[in-house]
């Protein structure tokens, strides 16, 4: 377990709203990204020497680019509606990481240059010049929002600070303040083609260490191919899912349910990531980069159809954004939903029976699911809303015979992040992550309490990791948190229908 | 004609200018700003009739503050629902003859611009003690509220206290209308009352009273799931696609 030089939050009975403490989470923010990290993406090594005017040039084109951000700056009535949603204040009671507090961070300095009253009259509508101060503050803050969208499902006009925290991470890249963390992750998607930098033979190798697993457990040949030319599915999944627990287990779940149902598939070495970190830093040209390599690839592997692994904001990207980004995919069968999550490709061949489930192998386990939220917020599963709660759920019933489901108000779109999303899964955010993620492990320990609950089951890889880290701290186990595929995986009879 | 009178035609007709012109200037460049991306609030509708009932629910019945919170929801829709009918009542200044539904709600009007006040006076007064409101308020979000009330309760104090001669101020109104200026009452509570609608009206496009026109355009309201099946392209993404 990770030592620990700060108060966690208690675990009480219920989610108590904090008392404010102005400053709590005052510092420096995450490690600032060195040159070579910034000019990979295209950004300046370091900080500008006109920085100023360069951030507010680039604020002015980012509102005349998107309606969205222009409606926020302008629509908010500050009504508080939002103050006491996001799981960063309730778990630091810091009042900047009040929803609407953190986009005041950027409206404040958007009033000042961009409206007649912040011109004329700056104290009255709370408008500020844009200092040194101002932009330490934004580089502080705007890395404490996980971009979950929490505070947009409560506001009145849906006013989405996570619109906000991607807009001023675009700003501080473009003047040179850039978060090492993304940064670095995205420059070697570029180069290598996933988060790890994983290349390909090392990718190799991985995959047929894990054939020879799943054989010596199962004693069947379940393959893991990569970059098989003319294979029907393209298979494209956080790359988490290759080395690191619980992730692993997911992935074979994945090739167990691919060997069950006969389907042919592939994995590319070319486009190894699901995830897509160009979208925490707002950035929309380096996440157009990453989305293309996924199309170059079902192009140059000649596949008919792609499918997305478990992942959060990856599955936002690629349900939300890929058609846009990376489009039209008129190459692919339009038979399928282009792209496809694993949840929907698995809860087909479920419906359809092409699957030999035996939810009596998990009867070790209770089980309770973490409703990610840019799967939950941000995207959508089969062809009704809300598929993205009934999809995943509908898999976890067919594989384990006890589910649980944690409190209403704190599951589907009033889910609560992990605490490590939207680029914060970093060391050097330790604190903020394990306080932001109080609200979610309050939910788990009361049905833990109340229904014996032993497993949360998650979709994200970010979840995943960040619940590995955060549950000891709370007094609970570190290998509670699953994929939902290692759970089909486990209830999979192999060898009894193919 | 008194110059209060003519200097009062003149705010109006600037007034009207500066709220129509403002409004329109801000709803044609929220209109013209690309949305570059597909962001709904999920769940969303996957249909067009669909956004349209989400956003009925939002602008009629302010669903999600609903959810959010039921204080703020109670008094803000009390608040908007009143101003309807104050508004609506008001109407019988700029008719002739009045329309019938506009004669029918005259006595509910008192009771709405009772109910107005006092619901702007609860959320008023969440912003001094309720702490997270409080920390969150700029002096003009004060201000707007005081604006509000202040009009309220000089329009109510006509009711109640000194009554103006209603029948001039309509000959007024009338005469804006149909650029036949005719003279305006002068005792103070009028002019005091009319003097703030003109700041309200002058104040409107310039500051967070643009949520009204902004729910309309905010994408997360407004826009279908459909990003799987139809390709959403901003122009300015397009001219990427070409390079
Ligand atoms: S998007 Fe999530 S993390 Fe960011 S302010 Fe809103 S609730 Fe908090
Ligand atoms: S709920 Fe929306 S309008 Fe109200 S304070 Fe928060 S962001 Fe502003």
């Amino acid at each position: 377990m990770a030592k620990i030089d700060f108060e966690l939050p208690k675990l009480g009975p219920n989610l108590e709203i904090p008392v404010l403490q102005p400053d709590a989470m005052l510092g420096a923010g995450p490690f600032v990204a060195k040159p070579d990290h910034q000019e990979k993406l295209g950004f300046p090594g370091e900080l500008v020497d006109d920085w100023q005017q360069v951030a507010i040039d680039k604020l002015g084109e980012l509102v005349n680019k998107s309606r969205g951000l222009k409606v926020f700056l302008d629509s908010c009535v500050k009504c508080g509606a939002c103050t006491d949603k996001c799981h960063y204040f309730i778990g630091t009671g810091d009042p900047k990481n009040m929803p609407v507090a953190r986009q005041d961070l950027l409206r404040s300095v958007y009033r000042r240059y961009f409206t007649f009253a912040g011109k004329h009259f700056p104290k009255l509508v709370g408008a500020r010049d844009l200092t040194e101060e101002v932009l330490d503050e934004w580089y502080n803050y705007f890395h404490q929002c996980s971009q979950c969208r929490r505070c947009s499902v409560f506001c009145p006009y849906g006013i989405d600070t996570a619109e906000i925290s991607m807009a001023a991470r675009d700003i501080m890249d473009a003047v040179g303040k850039g978060q090492k963390y993304c940064n670095e992750i995205i420059g070697k998607v570029h180069k290598i083609g996933n988060n790890l930098g994983l290349p390909e033979p090392a990718l190799i190798n991985t995959l047929e260490g894990l054939e020879e697993d799943i054989k010596d457990e199962t004693g069947v040949d379940v393959r893991l191919p990569v970059d098989v030319q003319g294979a029907e599915v393209m298979l494209v999944t956080p790359s988490a899912d290759f080395f690191a627990e619980p992730h692993v287990d997911g992935l074979i779940g994945y090739a167990k349910v691919f060997h069950q149902a006969g389907i042919s598939w592939t994995l590319s070495s070319y486009a190894s990531e699901a995830a897509n970190f160009g979208m925490f830093i707002g950035n929309y040209e380096n996440m157009r980069k990453v989305s293309l390599r996924i199309r170059q690839a079902a192009l140059d592997l000649g596949v008919k159809r792609i499918v997305f692994g478990e992942c959060g904001h990856a599955w936002r990207v690629a349900y939300s954004f890929l058609n846009t980004l990376a489009g039209p995919f008129d190459f692919l069968d339009q038979r399928y939903p282009v792209p496809q999550h694993i949840c929907e490709f698995t809860n087909d061949l479920i419906t359809r029976g092409a699957l030999h489930l035996d939810p009596s192998a998990n009867d070790d386990k209770v089980v309770t699911f973490h409703d990610s939220c840019n799967v939950a917020r941000a995207s959508r599963m089969g062809d009704q809303p809300g598929g993205q709660f009934e999809i995943p759920r509908a898999v976890i019933r067919a594989s384990v015979n006890r589910f649980v489901d944690m409190a209403d108000e704190t599951i589907r779109d009033r889910t609560f992040c992990c605490g490590g999303g939207g680029g914060l899964l970093t060391d050097d955010l330790l604190e903020l992550r394990a306080k932001g993620a109080m609200p979610r492990m309050q939910a788990l320990k009361q049905v833990i309490d109340d229904h014996g609950v032993t497993h949360m089951a998650a979709i994200c890889a970010i979840c995943k990791s960040q619940f590995s880290k955060v549950l000891p701290m709370y007094g609970m186990q570190m290998d509670m948190i699953i994929s939902v595929h290692q759970l089909v995986g486990d209830a999979i009879q192999l060898g009894t229908k193919e | 004609m008194s110059p209060t009178s003519i200097l009062f035609a003149i705010a109006f007709y600037l007034a009207a200018t500066v709220l129509v012109a403002g409004l329109l200037y801000r709803v044609v460049d929220y209109a013209r700003t690309p949305a570059p991306l597909k962001i709904p609030t999920t769940p969303a509708p996957t249909t067009r009739t669909g956004v349209v009932l989400r956003m009925s629910h939002e602008v009629l019945l302010f669903s999600s503050l609903f959810r959010a919170n039921k204080w703020i929801w109670l008094f803000g829709f009390a608040f908007h629902v009143a101003l309807a009918v104050v508004l609506a009542r008001h109407l019988r200044y700029f008719t002739e003859p009045v329309w019938w539904p506009v004669a029918l709600i005259q006595p509910i009007g008192i009771y709405a611009g009772l109910a107005m006040v006092g619901a702007l006076a609860m959320l008023w007064l969440r912003r001094f003690v309720v702490p997270r409101v409080r920390y969150i308020s700029a002096p003009s979000d004060h201000l707007w509220l005081l604006l509000l009330i202040l009009i309220g309760a000089s329009g109510l104090a006509m009711k109640f206290v000194t009554h103006t001669d209603v029948i001039a101020v309509k000959a007024f109104f009338l005469g804006l209308l149909y650029f036949d200026w005719q003279p305006l009452p002068t005792d103070p509570l009028l002019l005091l009352h009319l003097i703030l609608v003109l700041a309200l009206m002058i104040g409107f496009p310039f500051s967070k009273l643009l949520h009204a026109p902004g729910i309309f355009f905010s994408p997360t309201r407004n826009q279908v799931d459909d990003p799987r099946e139809r390709r959403h392209l901003a122009p300015w993404a397009a001219e990427l696609e070409k390079r």
